[in-house]
């Protein structure tokens, strides 16, 4: 398959015409996360996947925000730009919409998307500007050394929070299926293969693209994810979802997803339900109801039943693409600027 | 039957009535005839920030005040001579600045004891005497109106709303003003609606039709046309001609414009303007927030746009974090702040220059901006077109400082010939730039023009020069992050040192001192130029001799100020501010500057300042 048929949302983006490698992602500068962070591992997974796209190096751009994930970009050998705490979306935004020609990435964490930024995540997702946002959910501030964040579950013991912090959490997905989003999915920073999945469908897709990806903090926040990453207990507690196959999980597939008489969703034994009463996975739905139901699944603080995967991914036509076209409309109507007789205006009067 | 026309050199009218009863309309209506006869002119809508406060009360009188003479003014008049009052409260608010003995034309019908009683009047003052001082001519308006337009297949409400036309037509008659033009401006806004289009042609002429024949107005006026510079004129309000100079520097740079922003008055209306010209390749994005407005635009600059957000005083404060990043990744941006009334939400609709100390000053660390002012509506073009060369030529954020008065108030304008405007260049970088000890070539993007200490612009897409910038301190040269404490006095340094380099290229402060030996010099900035002219021109026809200068660049300041403030005795500095202006003259300069500051929301009477420079000069 050519990359054109892989890649349609990058039609505008000029192709490469060397071969490229995960090492020419890589920039001269030295990595600094803390040893063992999750990061090390999205990083190498996404420098690894971008030689898939197949599209001039110079022509991408990594946008973030403040954090310990935010760091990314200078460690992308491609343009990049280290903004403010929250503030990436708005940045890229302007980037996205002005040069149909780059493919722009957003790398952000919890603490710079959900809460300083957050005004500016959920206009992203419903504009459905062409940005594709990486959301590294470890459930904890790193930067600022360890207070919680507004991922974290109710009740965590922090620095700031001595006796169990009070808000209850956002459930980054929800609030994405809320705010319009087109595409929403979330991966794992360690599962590289699953994770690679995801960022070549973000990349196909028109629009805002959503991940939130389950990173591990091992200094501030050790092992927030790990019931979803160790064998014994990752198959019970995690959804895999996969469009168009019917949503099974557990040892065996022994659990799934099925429509209760009420009209909600839950989880059921096969085995007692049988095979054709669960729901099959329809990530191209119009309606976001399901996957919302099933962003609702999980557990906060035990992570029972949390999928993974693609939640939604519908067709909507970019802002980039909107605004571009209201360029070209007005160009076609009006033809080229006259900026003589812009300037002159239509009530004029001559002193001789 | 035939009146006797006057000859008179310069009026001041001032339309009063409620924010239902199209003043505004009215005023710019009026203003156009009076700018196609030629007079000079100038014009001060003032409105309330309630779109519709409740009608006829004091808060929500809407005025506009029209300035128009034989011979160049100044300001749009300290004092109207004429007072239309559509209703009680608009007398009430406005009587207090109508001229002694100058015309007062109230709506009658209005004066009900209701709507007098509403906004305090015991007695009504049509009939207690109080108004003696003036020449009132009371007038039926509403009543008159709507007889004219009885055959007309409307509602009384629709027809009395067309009284405004009628009012219109009215003082169209008295000052001679002709009338195509706002025939022709009726039949375009009505055209789809046909019946009211001919009730407001028919109100305008009934209007017109009574100023012709009441014994209320013995004679006619005629303000013959000022003699200025040959050339094809228009009428511009600052925020037009402000968006006009900005489509035009894209052109001139060859760059596409992106204007990020959030609704704020009074500079919402460059967004309306801006938003029309997509042929011209400008992007109008409607960000959520002030800061989004800001960060679309420095993701543009990026991206190698002409970069602009527009915004008012409490907009500024909100992007005061990424003005700072601008400052810090050395982008291109022209941040747009048509100052009004503070602090917090203070006086939305009414103007000020209380922001200067933030544009100079309000951002954390040492993080110089430029700073860019034009001093009259027209000059909002040209202003607009020198903000986008510093930010384009030095890669830096650059703030252009309009207020309310400059955005709504308007002028006439010789409309320049386009070819004539500076070209400015984007100059991309292309190439790597840094050749390393073994030969091998590196692009650095904080490697700087040596002249201009500008880095270079390499925008994504560029084969070679990827790179990465941000809010991080920068290593000199390569633009790695850098912690490293000498590095990081010497980034502050030439920061600062690009700034203060950009007064180069800025002209030298020309001094109007027209006997050549004034020892007092008053200096401005912004939008008090013309009545600060005005003020100038009272004490020289009075016989006493008076210096001028006005700063269009505070930050650098012109490289000859220092020499200018020197020579004269004394300098009063002028200002819509408690001196702000004054703070940064005395701080660098060392002068024993003279303060004078109103904060009224208006622009300065010139005879007031008149006073008080004659006051200085009677000090010597
Ligand atoms: S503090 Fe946590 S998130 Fe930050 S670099 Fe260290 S391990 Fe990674």
């Amino acid at each position: 398959m050519s990359n054109l048929d892989k890649y349609p949302a990058l039609t505008l983006v000029p192709k490469s015409d060397v071969a490229q490698s995960a090492k020419d992602f890589k920039s001269d500068q030295e990595v600094r996360w803390c040893p063992g962070c999750g990061d090390y591992s999205i990083l190498s997974t996404v420098q690894g996947f971008m030689p898939d796209l197949g599209i001039a190096k110079e022509n991408i751009v990594f946008v973030s925000g403040i954090g310990c994930s935010s760091r990314f970009p200078y460690y992308m050998n491609t343009y990049g730009f280290h903004s403010i705490h929250g503030r990436a979306p708005s940045i890229a935004t302007g980037l996205s919409v002005s040069r149909p020609d780059l493919s722009v990435w957003v790398i952000t964490g919890d603490g710079d998307a959900l809460s300083i930024g957050g005004n500016h995540l959920i206009h992203a997702l419903r504009r459905n500007v062409n940005l594709k946002i990486l959301l590294f959910n470890n459930r904890i501030y790193g930067l600022t050394k360890g207070q919680y964040s507004p991922t974290s579950e109710q009740g965590k013991i922090t620095k700031s929070t001595p006796m169990g912090s009070l808000d209850y959490s956002f459930n980054p997905v929800s609030l994405a299926l809320g705010a319009e989003a087109t595409f929403v999915a979330r991966s794992l920073d360690s599962d590289r293969k699953h994770l690679t999945s995801v960022l070549s469908a973000a990349a196909a897709h028109e629009g805002t693209a959503l991940i939130e990806i389950y990173q591990n903090c091992n200094i501030f926040n050790d092992g927030a994810w790990d019931p979803l990453k160790e064998n014994e207990t990752a198959d019970d507690l995690m959804i895999r979802l996969e469009h168009g196959q019917p949503i099974r999980f557990g040892k065996d597939g022994a659990k799934g997803v099925i429509r209760t008489g009420d009209g909600h969703i839950a989880i059921a034994n096969v085995a007692e339900v049988g095979e054709d009463a669960l729901l099959r996975h329809d990530a191209h739905a119009q309606d976001p109801g399901l996957a919302f139901a099933l962003s609702r699944l999980s557990d906060t603080h035990t992570l029972q039943d949390t999928p993974i995967g693609i939640f939604r991914d519908v067709q909507r036509p970019s802002y980039d693409r909107l605004a571009r076209e209201q360029l070209a409309d007005a160009l076609e109507q009006k033809g080229p600027g006259d900026l003589q007789s812009l300037v002159r205006g239509k009530d004029t009067w001559v002193v001789a | 039957m035939t009146k006797q026309v006057v000859q008179v050199s310069k009026v001041v009218i001032r339309f009063a009535g409620d924010s239902g009863d199209g003043m505004q309309l009215t005023g710019d209506r009026f203003t156009t005839e009076t700018a196609g006869l030629g007079n000079d002119l100038k014009t001060l809508p003032d409105f309330p920030a309630e779109i519709r406060a409740p009608a006829g009360t004091i808060p929500g009188v809407s005025a506009f005040q029209l300035h128009f003479a034989d011979h160049l003014i100044a300001t749009p008049g300290d004092e109207p001579d004429v007072l239309v009052a559509m209703n009680p409260a608009a007398l009430k608010a406005n009587l207090k600045l109508l001229r002694r003995g100058g015309d007062l034309i109230v709506n009658t019908d209005e004066f009900t004891k209701r709507a007098l009683e509403k906004v305090g009047y015991t007695a009504n003052p049509l009939e207690d005497g109080s108004l003696e001082e003036y020449q009132v001519h009371p007038v039926a308006l509403t009543s008159m109106t709507v007889e004219a337009l009885k055959d007309f297949d409307l509602t009384k409400k629709e027809a009395e709303r067309a009284k405004n036309m009628f009012a219109l037509g009215m003082l169209s008659w008295l000052y001679s003003r002709p009338s195509e033009g706002t025939l022709e401006f009726l039949k375009a806004k009505f055209g789809k609606k046909p019946e009211i289009l001919k009730a407001n042609i028919a109100a305008f002429e009934a209007g017109w039709s009574f100023g012709e024949t009441t014994e209320g107005f013995s004679v006619q006026y005629e303000v013959a046309p000022a003699a200025m510079p040959a050339g094809v004129y228009r009428n511009i309000s600052g925020n037009l001609a402000l968006s006009l100079g900005l489509v035009a520097a894209g052109q001139l740079s060859n760059l596409p414009v992106f204007l990020g922003s959030y609704p704020i008055t009074p500079a919402s209306d460059i967004l309306h303007e801006l938003s029309k010209h997509k042929n011209f390749g400008v992007t109008t994005f409607q960000a959520e927030d002030e800061i989004a407005g800001i960060g679309s635009a420095i993701g543009a600059a990026y991206g190698g746009a002409l970069a602009l957000t527009t915004t008012s005083g409490p907009g500024v404060a909100l992007k005061s974090e990424a003005i700072g990043l601008a400052v810090m990744t050395e982008l291109p941006l022209v941040i747009i702040d048509v100052q009004r009334g503070g602090p917090s939400t203070g006086l939305p609709t009414k103007t000020e220059q209380s922001d200067l100390l933030q544009a100079m000053f309000g951002r954390n660390g040492e993080a110089p901006v430029p700073i860019v002012a034009p001093q009259s509506p027209s000059d909002c073009f040209f202003a607009a077109i020198e903000a986008a060369r510093i930010a384009i030529e030095y890669r830096t954020p650059v703030f252009l400082l309009s207020d309310g008065y400059l955005a709504n108030g308007s002028e006439p304008w010789k409309v320049p010939d386009v070819a004539d405007l500076p070209a400015i260049d984007a100059n991309f970088a292309t190439e790597l730039n840094h050749e390393n000890a073994d030969g091998s070539m590196d692009f650095w993007p904080y490697l700087r023009d040596p002249q201009t200490l500008a880095r270079p612009w390499a925008v994504p897409g560029t084969k070679g020069l990827e790179h990465r910038i941000g809010g991080i301190e920068k290593a000199e040269g390569t633009g790695a992050i850098s912690y490293d404490a000498d590095n990081h006095d010497k980034m502050v340094r030439l920061r600062q040192a690009k700034v203060d380099a950009i007064a180069q290229t800025i002209p030298e402060l020309t001094v109007d001192d027209p006997t050549g030996d004034a020892k007092v010099l008053v200096i401005g900035w912004g939008s008090t130029f013309g009545p600060i002219a005005g003020a100038c021109k009272l004490v020289r026809d009075g016989g006493g001799s008076v210096a001028q200068a006005h700063l269009r660049h505070i930050n650098p300041f012109p490289a000859n100020l220092g020499s200018v403030l020197a020579k004269y005795d004394r300098v009063i500095v002028p200002e819509m501010n408690l001196g702000q202006l004054n703070m940064l003259l005395r701080a660098k300069f060392l002068v024993d500057t003279v303060n004078y500051n109103q904060v009224r929301g208006l622009p300065f009477k010139s005879d007031e300042l008149a006073g008080v420079i004659n006051d200085v000069r009677a000090s010597l």
